[in-house]
């Protein structure tokens, strides 16, 4: 049985489609990413997975349990964790864990000992019994986390989980999804940052302007690029029309222009410096800087989708900053 | 029994979070001494306190039940924390009477604030009991679900605030506590009857010294319809505005 089943999923907010005919399946226990730019329409599709949106089309099968009409039918088997610390401020850590397993009808021995193993596993024993609202940022996201799996859910939600966070905190939080990965926990993760999908996903689906334009396991989807290789060149004074003596000279080689003063190289075979450089050179360009590159899942989102990774990554840095 | 879990735990959770903090408390005994002393000058004579609890006790309950509820519900909404209640495995109509219950009895306990302190200034014998306790449950809980009916149709805190005294103000002129509604303009008496308030406080005026406008019973009725119909129409906006 499937642990997710979507089909033909849609949602329009006024004028906005903000999901259109979204389908994808998640096995058990599978590590799903959900991977687009901001406005993209994830959280939406997270909140109608949820129940805290209607689909204006389209059918959600959650554990088998039909939840189209009725999200409440498996919120017993879910959590959620939202890209923004929601626990009560006025509440210590462990009495946060303890009423959110309260509202999972657990009793009051399990919900204690469950909030102390917590607490323990994510390393934030010693501040249980500070109020939430004088925890860091990474605290706080893992306290998040932590409130959402107090109640042992068969499918976590994770809406972008290291967002905003030192690189520290982010560290500990992929390190503790992938132990509930292996744990057997589903988990369906939304997040900007294509590396730590690369590196936590089983599968990835590129949602793009409410449409999923790509579902694939990550190594089919790096596959196409892997036997490539990359040279990136960081130049001064490169001339009009340089691309094109380029390739005239290198008829082998694939050129392209990633801007700010960037010459991206291409081939199926180890790429030689030196006489790219001299010829370049020749031309009156100056090299500061030639770079071997391996071409990643980052490179793929950008074939696939059109959209610069930078885009991506300026978005997620202003996001960050906002906080 | 899992929703019993629930239900106390979000209750508790309120209660202690929000209700017994110091600044809630000193509200529930300062505003309802505020009032009785405004009412007392006004009278001018310890004679008349008997016909001023009525009034004092329906607005402390007013007053401390619709302010909450912002603070408890749009609050929480506007600092996502009320998504995670809406993600429980609990039915909507539980959960918020389980986020009201809390206003519910502070607002019960505001109502016994003035009765406590006429009590040790005028003989109380007099008063119908088995009429004036369900009254003020009752005026607690509709007034609750007044303050929950506004907390769902704002975003902000303040909009609460404000959006409350579009309907407290009106109220407490035209229920029958400043001016007895048979002295009102005859265009402003039926607009006195649209208020829950002005049933409660009839039923508080005839249990505390026997002068009363309506039936108990019509009064009862009245104040149950309006407890039932807020309470829906507060279920059916949150799943208007909140559930999109």
């Amino acid at each position: 049985m499937k642990a997710l089943a979507v089909e033909g999923l849609a949602k329009r907010f006024d004028e906005v489609q903000a999901v259109s005919h979204v389908g994808f399946e998640v096995s058990e226990g599978e590590l799903f990413g959900f991977l687009g730019p901001n406005g993209a329409g994830k959280t939406t599709t997270i909140n109608m997975l949820t129940g805290l949106a209607r689909p204006d089309a389209g059918s959600i099968r959650i554990a088998g349990i039909d939840c189209t009409r009725n999200p409440k039918a498996a919120q017993h088997l879910m959590a959620v964790v939202p890209d923004e610390s929601n626990l009560y401020p006025e509440l210590t850590g462990f009495e946060n864990l303890s009423f959110c397993a309260a509202l999972y009808g657990m009793r009051k021995n399990q919900r204690q000992s469950r909030a102390h193993e917590l607490l323990s596993t994510f390393g934030l024993t010693e501040a249980g019994d500070r109020k939430f609202a004088g925890y860091s940022k990474g605290m706080k996201r893992k306290l998040t986390i932590a409130a959402g799996i107090i109640h042992q859910p068969r499918i976590l939600f994770l809406d972008e989980p290291t967002t905003g966070i030192d690189v520290a905190s982010a560290r500990q939080i992929r390190q503790l999804i992938a132990d509930l990965h292996h744990t057997g926990t589903t988990v369906f993760l939304t997040t900007h940052y294509i590396e730590e999908a690369e590196r936590l996903c089983s599968r990835i689906a590129f949602i793009v302007q409410g449409k999923i334009i790509r579902t694939d396991t990550v190594s089919n989807l790096i596959a196409p690029v892997q036997g490539k290789h990359v040279l990136q060149l960081t130049v001064e004074h490169a001339q009009a029309g340089l691309k094109q003596e380029l390739v005239d000279q290198f008829p082998k080689l694939t050129f392209s222009d990633p801007g700010r003063g960037m010459i991206r190289v291409e081939a199926d075979e180890p790429v030689r410096v030196g006489p790219l450089v001299r010829f370049l050179e020749d031309q009156g360009v100056e090299v500061n800087e030639a770079r071997r590159m391996r071409l990643s899942l980052e490179d793929v989102f950008v074939q696939i989708t059109g959209i610069e990774a930078d885009a991506l990554k300026d978005e997620k840095e202003n996001k960050g900053s906002r906080r | 029994m899992k929703h019993r879990i629930a239900f106390w735990n979000i209750f508790v959770k309120d209660l202690r979070a929000y209700y017994l903090k110091p600044p809630n408390i000193s509200w529930g005994l300062v505003f309802p001494l505020a009032w009785t002393g405004m009412f007392f000058i006004k009278s001018g004579g310890l004679e008349n306190i008997v016909t001023l609890v009525p009034g004092v006790v329906a607005l402390s309950i007013l007053f401390g039940t619709t302010s909450l509820l912002a603070v408890t519900v749009t609050f929480e909404k506007k600092g996502k924390s009320f998504d995670r209640l809406l993600l429980a495995p609990i039915p909507l109509k539980l959960l918020m009477l389980a986020k009201t219950s809390g206003a519910i009895l502070f607002g019960i306990i505001n109502a016994f604030v003035p009765i406590l302190m006429a009590l040790f200034l005028t003989d109380l014998s007099q008063v119908v009991w088995g009429a004036a306790v369900p009254a003020i449950v009752l005026i607690a809980v509709s007034s609750t679900f007044l303050g929950l009916f506004v907390a769902v149709s704002v975003s902000e805190v303040f909009e609460a605030q404000t959006f409350s005294n579009f309907f407290r103000f009106p109220m407490i002129f035209l229920c029958g506590l400043f001016f007895p509604i048979e002295r009102l303009p005859v265009f402003l008496k039926p607009v006195s009857y649209c208020f829950p308030l002005t049933y409660g406080v009839d039923i508080l005026h005839g249990a505390f010294h026997g002068n009363h406008v309506m039936p108990f019973l019509t009064d009862f009725l009245a104040l149950t319809a309006f407890c039932v119909v807020l309470f829906l129409i507060s279920l059916r906006n949150i799943e208007r505005r909140w559930i999109l």
